[in-house]
């Protein structure tokens, strides 16, 4: 069963050593992920979910530093490689792409530039290869007229043209997983469909795995397999989507789902979570989410182990749905 | 009753609390702007104080022994007297003479700076008073003046007027002025979009009244920003006009002319012509520009990070 | 465009107007050049036949009429002192000074945006920090004393290079240049380098300032995520982003570095505009001094002009909207 998983994180912790005190914007992370399979990656800001993504391409910067904790990836872990080897990897294997489809372009570069160095930091390419591998992976992002776009500049373009085309560059050098971080956030709703719907089916075509990290559990709930859900730098529960959204076992988790707006509940009150998260300075001992859960009992303050009911993990003593 | 708790209330505040003192205590909050603030207040002093504090008057020729002359730094003259910074060919004491040229650069610099605020100030509210076609016209005057080079403008003004402490001091006037205009116009565009001018408007305010009393205690810690700074750059400008020979006049020598004075010794050696007044000067400006700097991040909000 | 460009030129015309007037007037108040001129045991008839000669026996009026007359068909007088055409003399100066301007520049911009690339990327190291405090006194130095000091040190003690002069020149399209001979760069590497530090802590701080905003972008992390190489990233991403601001106010501060130059260049005695300019500034030389000042203001058109065409160039985000609009 283990062998076959393509990424494994284990045990992550990425800290930042400011002047104020250590955040510890990761704290223990651990979960899987098999080739092929789309993992949903929620939380609120600050959960610690897009530094999670950024730790496992070896993307942190000082102040912030992987302090224990391994990413494996085919079984070799990547976590104190020297920087040529996980360059290597970078965008190969593992890619990512980000929120803002304005900023994720550089702004100065035409589109046909950006992809032939992006092909360029792993195999030598000549123009024409490069650009025959740039319109095959346009069109497979389905970009209309690609020839045209490759000659334009980013500001030329849609903000969902802008995401299509920051996907291309990350697909092209084929890798194994890709990760997006809140990548559909910035755009219209319906762009966001399509989007979601064409990287669902791009996924399913390649193989490639993706990890979708978002604040919003309904993207998760129409497109991943498994989820997991962030709060305060740990994961508290994650499993198969179904299983975490149907009988959530962690407060944090329910909570998240009565706050989304559902149409079969119109003209309800939305629930909300109580109060706001605390600062990562001071995170209370136990589970960081007690000063806000509604059913609190005295071994909370405790250190909370992981528990598992059939594949679905979570870290509650006591949980919405009580263990049977 | 209520007045009266307000005033003891306002009495027992500490000055940190005033928008002075919070400025102080963020300006000391350097180390560097500290250092900068003590070695200008010496340098200042040293200036003001030249004739009491110089070991000698160095342009009173019967104080001067051509006997002295052309010593090195620590050299003991022939009245036993030391030279610290050592002579020039007439046996003027360089110690001295820097202390005068001190005198002549800060002088220059300050007072043109002063009057250059004052004018600039009177035509950017003259502008933002009467707008139109009053303030098309200056601001024209303004773009034109700005776009030229000062040191440029300088030279050929003193070319015209011909040499001259007050001469210079005009000549810094006119090439500094439309810095102060600019900045006020500029910010009376800004502070005339706010909402607190909008209320004065709104309360049928005088122009005027809204001129004085609200935008002006608006623009001033930017001015005095950028006064502070002017002051370094009207020194630098005098001191490259008198070395060109276009500055003060030789009688009065400021630390530019001496330096250029200087000039003609290097080459045979006598570095402590050149080297000291130079040092001087370099300190003036440093010390100015990084008060100014500290200033700048203190009195301004929109520059801080 | 078109009407932007009638805007400059007929800007640009009143400003030379209004500076010619000036400097006539006040030549014309502050001295006699033909005082100046003759030599001391020339008679009273002798003095009037200059004085007819240089045309300074009209009135003012008149004499600045015939200026402008003669301005609009390109020529601005002969020079009282070389007795030649003051734009032709003005103009055999003007390779000199554009070469020193042009390696002052080149100098600046090699030495300032590495370094302040290197404070801006890497803000937080001892070096960035050493980096912007040079920089901070750089700014302060006055730049005739450090002329002074390099003299000092390079020619005086060391030797290694020569003090003032311009070296040998080569004739390059048919312009006199000194930098393609060996003695022609030993020459002019001290006047660049002075009048350049003039400009390299500005350069500093412009590449610094563009270099912290750009890192932190997401485009950057992006490039880094696709595994590009950081010398990619540096060089490819975040040069080309930077290079806009700093070439906007490089271009709009070469006027002043060619004004500047007037004190480096009576510092190493460079045989340039500015030395010229010095000169006939005290030999009343009104024709040489209104042909420089005439000069620099095409000067700073054509500047201001590149500067935006460039700027265009560069950014395409500005040649859209052009294309838009």
């Amino acid at each position: 069963m283990r062998a076959e998983n393509i990424l494994e994180v284990d045990g992550l912790q990425t800290w930042f050593h400011t002047r104020k005190g250590v955040i510890k914007a990761v704290d223990s992370v651990s979960f899987s992920l098999r080739p092929g399979e789309i993992l949903g990656l929620v939380g609120e800001s600050g959960s610690g979910k897009s530094i999670t993504g950024l730790s496992i391409l070896g993307l942190i910067d000082p102040p912030g530093r992987i302090v224990s904790g391994e990413v494996r990836y085919k079984g070799r872990n990547l976590v104190g490689l020297p920087e040529p080897e996980i360059r290597a990897i970078r965008g190969r294997n593992i890619a990512m792409i980000f929120q803002d489809p304005m900023m994720t372009l550089n702004p100065v570069l035409r589109i046909d530039t950006q992809m032939r160095w992006a092909l360029a930091a792993h195999e030598q390419v000549d123009k024409n290869a490069a650009r025959a591998r740039s319109l095959e992976v346009l069109r497979l992002v389905g970009i209309a007229a690609p020839e045209e776009r490759l000659g334009s500049y980013p500001h030329e373009l849609s903000g969902g043209m802008r995401q299509r085309i920051a996907i291309a560059i990350a697909m092209l050098n084929k890798p194994d997983i890709l990760i997006a971080d809140e990548a559909t956030t910035a755009l219209d709703v319906t762009i966001q469909a399509q989007i979601l719907s064409e990287m669902q089916n791009l996924c399913a075509a390649t193989g490639t795995a993706l990890i979708w990290i978002t604040h919003d559990l309904s993207v998760v709930a129409g497109l991943a397999d498994r989820v997991c859900v962030m709060y305060a730098g740990r994961i508290v529960e994650q499993g198969l989507v179904d299983d975490v959204l149907d009988r959530p076992m962690h407060h944090y988790t329910e909570g998240l789902i009565g706050s989304v707006p559902s149409m079969n509940a119109r003209g309800k009150p939305l629930k909300q979570i109580a109060e706001i998260t605390r600062s990562l300075f001071d995170l209370p001992s136990g589970c960081a989410f007690r000063n806000r859960c509604p059913k609190v009992i005295a071994g909370c303050s405790e250190p909370i182990p992981v528990l598992e009911r059939n594949g679905h993990q979570f870290r509650c003593i006591n949980p919405p749905v009580p263990a049977p | 009753m209520a007045a009266k708790s307000a005033s003891l209330i306002r009495a027992r505040r500490l000055w940190t609390d005033t928008p002075f003192g919070e400025a102080a205590v963020s300006f000391f909050a350097s180390r560097i702007a500290t250092i900068s603030f003590i070695v200008l207040v010496i340098i200042c002093l040293g200036a003001l104080l030249a004739p009491l504090i110089a070991p000698q008057n160095p342009y009173d020729l019967t104080k001067l022994s051509i006997l002295d002359g052309e010593l090195p730094p620590f050299s003991v003259g022939g009245d036993g007297f030391l030279f610290i910074a050592g002579t020039d060919d007439q046996g003027r004491d360089i110690l001295s003479a820097i202390l005068y040229g001190l005198r002549t650069s800060l002088s220059v610099g300050v007072i043109s700076t002063s009057f250059a605020l004052v004018f600039g100030l009177t035509m950017g509210l003259i502008s933002g008073y009467f707008g139109g076609w009053v303030d098309a016209v200056i601001m024209r005057i303004v773009d034109l003046q700005l776009s030229f080079p000062a040191i440029l403008i300088a030279m050929i003004l003193l070319a015209v007027l011909g040499r001259g402490v007050d001469k210079v001091i005009l000549a810094l006037i006119i090439v500094q002025w439309a810095y102060y205009t600019r900045t006020i116009r500029g910010a009376a565009l800004v502070e005339r979009a706010k909402e607190y001018s909008e209320a004065a408007r709104c309360l049928a305010l005088s122009n005027a009244r809204i001129l004085f009393v609200h935008l002006l205690p608006n623009c001033l810690p930017p001015l005095i920003v950028i006064a502070v700074l002017q002051i370094g750059h009207a020194i630098a400008l005098e001191a490259a006009l008198s070395f060109l020979g276009l500055g003060v006049p030789v009688t009065e020598p400021s630390l530019g002319l001496l330096i250029s004075n200087g000039q003609e010794y290097m080459l045979s050696g006598q570095y402590w012509l050149t080297v000291f007044p130079g040092v001087a000067l370099l300190s003036t400006m440093v010390a100015v520009n990084l008060v100014g700097d500290q200033l700048r991040d203190v009195l301004n909000p929109r520059m801080k990070a | 465009m078109i009407v932007y460009l009638i805007n400059r030129v007929g800007q640009s015309l009143f400003v030379l107007s209004a500076m010619s007037l000036i400097v006539f007037v006040g030549i014309y108040v502050i001295g006699d050049p033909v005082q100046i001129l003759v030599s001391p045991e020339a008679s009273a008839e002798e003095i009037a036949q200059v004085r007819r000669n240089l045309g300074l026996d009209l009135s003012l009026p008149t004499q600045y009429l015939r200026f402008l007359s003669g301005a609009t068909s390109g020529d601005l007088g002969s020079s009282f002192v070389y007795n030649e055409s003051a734009i032709v003399v003005i103009l055999r100066h003007f390779p000199a000074t554009l070469e020193l301007a042009l390696a002052a520049m080149f100098i600046a911009i090699a030495l300032g945006i590495p370094l302040g690339v290197w404070a801006g990327i890497r803000s937080e190291t001892f070096s960035a920090k050493a980096i912007m405090a040079a920089s901070t006194v750089g700014a302060s130095l006055p730049t005739f004393w450090v002329g002074l000091i390099l003299i000092m040190c390079f020619a005086v003690y060391l030797g290694w290079l020569p003090a003032s002069g311009r070296g040998a020149t080569r004739s390059v399209f048919g312009v006199e240049l000194s930098i393609f001979t060996r003695d022609g760069l030993a020459h002019i590497i001290l006047p660049a380098l002075n009048l350049a530090l003039f400009k390299v802590s500005l350069v500093i701080r412009l590449a610094r300032a563009g270099a912290r905003e750009i890192v932190g972008q997401e485009f950057i992390k992006f490039a880094r995520a696709t595994g590009q190489s950081p010398a990619r990233i540096v060089l490819g991403h975040l040069l080309k982003n930077i290079m806009i601001p700093i070439v906007t106010v490089l271009g709009l501060e070469f006027g002043s570095v060619l004004a500047f130059s007037v004190v480096t260049e009576r510092v190493f005695s460079w045989p340039g505009m500015g030395n010229l300019l010095v000169r006939s500034l005290f030999l009343l030389d009104r024709p040489i001094v209104v042909a420089y000042l005439m000069l620099t203001v095409v000067i700073f058109v054509v500047i201001n002009f590149t500067v935006d065409v460039i700027y265009t160039f560069l950014d395409p985000r500005i040649r859209f909207s052009a294309k838009a609009g």
